[in-house]
């Protein structure tokens, strides 16, 4: 095949419980920039590490320069000239720009191989110029901004004459001004022949620099499209495509009074300005991308983190939260984002995980196994738990029973606002079916719910009322029947369905 | 009985029984109850300590300030006894300075967010700092002979030291709060996953603050213990002791990394530790022997659990997928 830099053949890849990917093709031509896009869990970071070697495909081929290569280690990827440049550019803060630039292949000099800082220094400079970026080689890496930290990843790339250049959402942590610096000197790698591989949420971005775009959803190849015949909604619809109503049945639920009231809260730096209410029996689902500041909400309505401003009350009462434990006595409880480092304490067993934040309500403080057992069997029933039972180890269960162990931590305090954060991520299909029952049924005796999902069809199919956040505040309110997912997007990414008409 | 063999705390109660078959067939006077009661008292006055660093090394912490505690307390109780305080009230005054030292320790932790490690180096100077500046390179003595029945006395009519009656009865409480008790159960699982406790509502920080004035109440009560046995007070006591006191619990089957171990595995390292030392000195082997012995036993200590590891996560892979 001519003409084509990169290009990857029919790829499928596998992990437990889970398909990532299925059947992916993908090309990249050289000088050219290619936008891949899709939701959360599309499988675009599967592809990308698969690309730079840190997974290997299970089934399929990647031909770089019209020869089929693989790439066991990143630094096979590497050698064969393909970088990648993240969100938060790993490096060494205490080192100078020239010596994180060269680590791995410095330049030496002589019979005993002394390290030649004066070229390092030199050609490190020369390549900054070259990016239009004046920063003196001998600065150390920490007193630079992470705009500043990309730019020198891209200078690190160029070092080792990469030709291909991956970019996974290297706008996210940056400015617009730092944005716009970043696209210049995307383009100048563009014109000197280098081919770079984009990813971003931000639509308006991949329109502005790509020239053509490829589409992922749930791990399936969708279409490749030159970027000029697109438009915005017609890329949300591949992005999104895909019939909601079947997956998730909603349970009808009477809503009553209001339970938890959210008036003006804010944390610097991570949420402003937000207010809301859920009501008993009430599911109130929370969309935005990530990093929109929902997950920092949570946290800090549970007490984990302070708040700066604003109140909560909950039956009208102001309440005087300063810790999760505050909270739980409040009778609000938490399902964190991450199971494994939050959830859990992996190394205990599921009686111990179930009891964790019940433990002050055992007479005189003792220690009651068989009270313990019969809570924990309780929940395995109810939540149909595949274990081999109380005395198992959490760490030894499946992502979608260890969800399962989380919910029942919480629903043993018996809880009347239960908040969760992204309460399917990473599981299969059917424990997802369970939890989403699960919530039903919570919501069904009286519980106020709010449920924090990337996934569109989650929120969409579940929840009784949708918040968009989007950079820190509400974007946009939808009733159930009116939200769709291309409304909801349109919100998460900071613009209203009016704009993205005239696009 | 297959887990009862795999178990550390099993392996050292082999290890002890056969120091004593080795010690009384190399050594006569090996066997002879009061000397095996009274070498006890080399390490109760570490041990009191001990039970409460279990705890706090299971929780991930560690405190290197207890000896300088030790020797603060002290100071303060010798100079309050001097300056006319009676024996009893300067005695309970040493108490609160220990306790108080712990409870300094503990803010710094949760509240300044030192690691513990970092924070009780730092009152590791501070706290033998005081006791050098209390004291100056005198000697307190002269302490009533009453005084003394507490450290170097015996238990009612038997042969058995007063020190190892408490340090057995401080073992048996500890050992029970630990294992039976919902505050043991918090401890173990801020060693496992102190983010997931936070998370799961748990008073860490509240935990924290009562183990580590706990550890200075019982420095305090160590102190009173050696003052007494030793019958003076210098700024220089039990130098060292933090370290033997680490040692005896990791040697114990406490996991350095926290989240595991058992009070019973402690008291038996200590023992350990003891038997073996007074049979060497029985047969005149140097002492310095006994810390090469009791460094390879350490380093046996710490890899053992993770050969046990390995061994067990491959028997244990089949049903972890299954489920």
């Amino acid at each position: 095949m001519s003409g084509k830099l990169l290009e990857l053949r029919n790829i499928k890849k596998r992990f437990p419980g889970v398909v990532a990917l299925d059947g992916v093709q993908f090309d990249l031509k050289p000088g050219e920039i290619h936008g891949l896009l899709g939701e959360n869990g599309a499988g675009k970071s599967t592809l990308l590490k698969i690309i730079t070697g840190v997974h290997q495909p299970d089934e399929g081929e990647i031909v770089l320069d019209g020869q089929r290569v693989t790439f066991s280690n990143p630094l096979d990827a590497k050698h064969a000239g393909i970088a990648a440049i993240y969100q938060e550019p790993t490096c060494f803060p205490e080192l100078s720009i020239s010596e994180n630039v060269f680590m791995g292949h410095p330049i030496v000099s002589g019979k005993l191989n002394r390290m030649d800082w004066k070229a390092m220094h030199k050609r490190t400079e020369q390549l900054l110029k070259e990016l239009n970026i004046h920063l003196d080689p001998r600065t150390t890496m920490g007193l630079l901004n992470v705009a500043e930290r990309q730019l020198v990843e891209i200078a690190k790339a160029l070092s080792l004459d990469s030709k291909i250049l991956l970019m996974d959402e290297p706008t996210s942590a940056l400015t617009i001004q730092e944005a716009e610096r970043l696209f210049k000197v995307i383009n100048r790698l563009r014109e000197d022949g280098v081919a770079i591989i984009f990813i971003s949420h931000r639509l308006e971005e991949v329109f502005e620099l790509t020239d053509r775009v490829t589409v992922l959803r749930d791990g399936k190849y969708i279409g490749t499209k030159a970027t000029g015949e697109l438009t915005t909604q017609e890329v949300i619809r591949m992005m999104v495509g895909r019939s909601v109503d079947e997956l998730y049945p909603k349970k009808e639920v009477k809503i009553g009074k209001p339970l938890l009231e959210v008036k003006n809260i804010s944390r610097h730096g991570e949420f402003s300005d937000i207010s809301f209410t859920v009501r008993e029996g009430e599911i109130l689902g929370i969309a935005g991308l990530v990093g929109a500041g929902r997950t920092e909400m949570a946290r800090a309505v549970f007490g984990i983190t302070s708040l700066d401003r604003g109140e909560i009350l909950l039956d009208n009462q102001r309440l005087n939260i300063k810790s999760a434990r505050d909270a739980l006595k409040y009778g609000i409880a938490y399902l964190p984002e991450d199971r494994q480092d939050h959830g859990l304490v992996l190394a205990m067993d599921l009686a111990q995980n179930t009891t964790i934040s019940i433990l002050d309500r055992f007479k005189y403080s003792l220690l009651n196994k068989e009270k313990e057992r019969e809570i924990t069997e309780k929940y395995i029933e109810l939540l149909n738990i595949r274990t081999s039972g109380c005395t198992q180890l959490a760490r030894n269960l499946s992502g979608g029973n260890q969800q399962k162990v989380v919910l029942a931590k919480w629903m043993a305090t018996e809880p009347r606002i239960l908040i969760l954060d992204e309460p399917t991520r990473g599981i299969d299909v059917q424990a997802k079916a369970a939890v989403h029952t699960l919530i039903g049924e919570l919501a069904e005796q009286g519980l106020g719910i709010i449920i924090i999902s990337s996934e569109l069809p989650e929120v969409l199919g579940i929840s009784d009322r949708i918040l968009v956040m989007h950079e820190g505040k509400i974007a946009a309110e939808f009733k159930r029947g009116e939200a769709t997912q291309e409304l909801i997007l349109h919100a998460a990414i900071g613009r209203s369905s009016v704009d993205a008409d005239a696009v | 009985m297959k887990k009862l063999i795999g178990r550390w705390e099993f392996l050292l109660f082999l290890l002890l029984v056969g120091v004593f078959i080795l010690m009384s067939n190399l050594s006569p006077h090996f066997l002879n109850l009061r000397n095996l009661l009274d070498s006890t008292v080399h390490f109760t006055e570490k041990g009191v300590i001990a039970v409460c660093m279990t705890f706090i090394i299971i929780s991930g912490n560690m405190d290197l300030s207890v000896a300088s505690n030790m020797a603060m307390s002290a100071a303060v109780m010798g100079i309050a006894y001097r300056a006319g305080m009676g024996i009893w009230p300067a005695a309970m005054l040493c108490l609160l300075v220990g306790a108080l030292g712990g409870l300094f320790n503990g803010l710094v932790v949760t509240r300044i967010k030192l690691p513990s490690m970092v924070a009780t180096l730092a009152t590791f100077s501070l706290y033998r700092g005081i006791a050098y500046v209390l004291l100056g390179n005198q000697a307190i003595t002269g302490y009533p002979y009453q005084f003394a029945e507490i450290g170097q006395g015996y238990f009612l009519n038997t042969n058995i030291p007063n020190q190892l009656v408490i340090f057995l009865a401080l073992a048996a409480i500890f050992g029970f709060i630990l294992h039976k008790t919902t505050f043991g159960r918090t401890v173990y699982a801020i060693g496992n996953n102190e983010d997931a406790c936070r998370y799961s509502g748990l008073p860490v920080d509240r935990i924290k603050i009562i183990m580590f004035t706990v550890n200075g109440l019982l420095a305090g009560l160590s102190a009173i213990l050696l003052t007494s046995r030793i019958y003076s007070t210098r700024p220089n006591i039990a130098l060292n002791y933090e370290l033997e006191i680490i040692t005896a619990v990791v040697l114990g089957g406490v996991s350095i990394k926290g989240g595991r171990g058992s009070m019973i595995g402690v008291v038996l390292a200590l023992f350990l530790i003891g038997a073996s030392r007074f049979g060497m000195s029985l047969l005149n082997i140097p002492g310095q022997m006994m810390t090469v012995i009791i460094g390879m036993l350490l380093i046996v200590a710490i890899l053992l659990p993770q050969f046990l590891e390995r061994f067990s996560s491959k028997s244990s892979e089949a049903p972890g997928k299954a489920a």
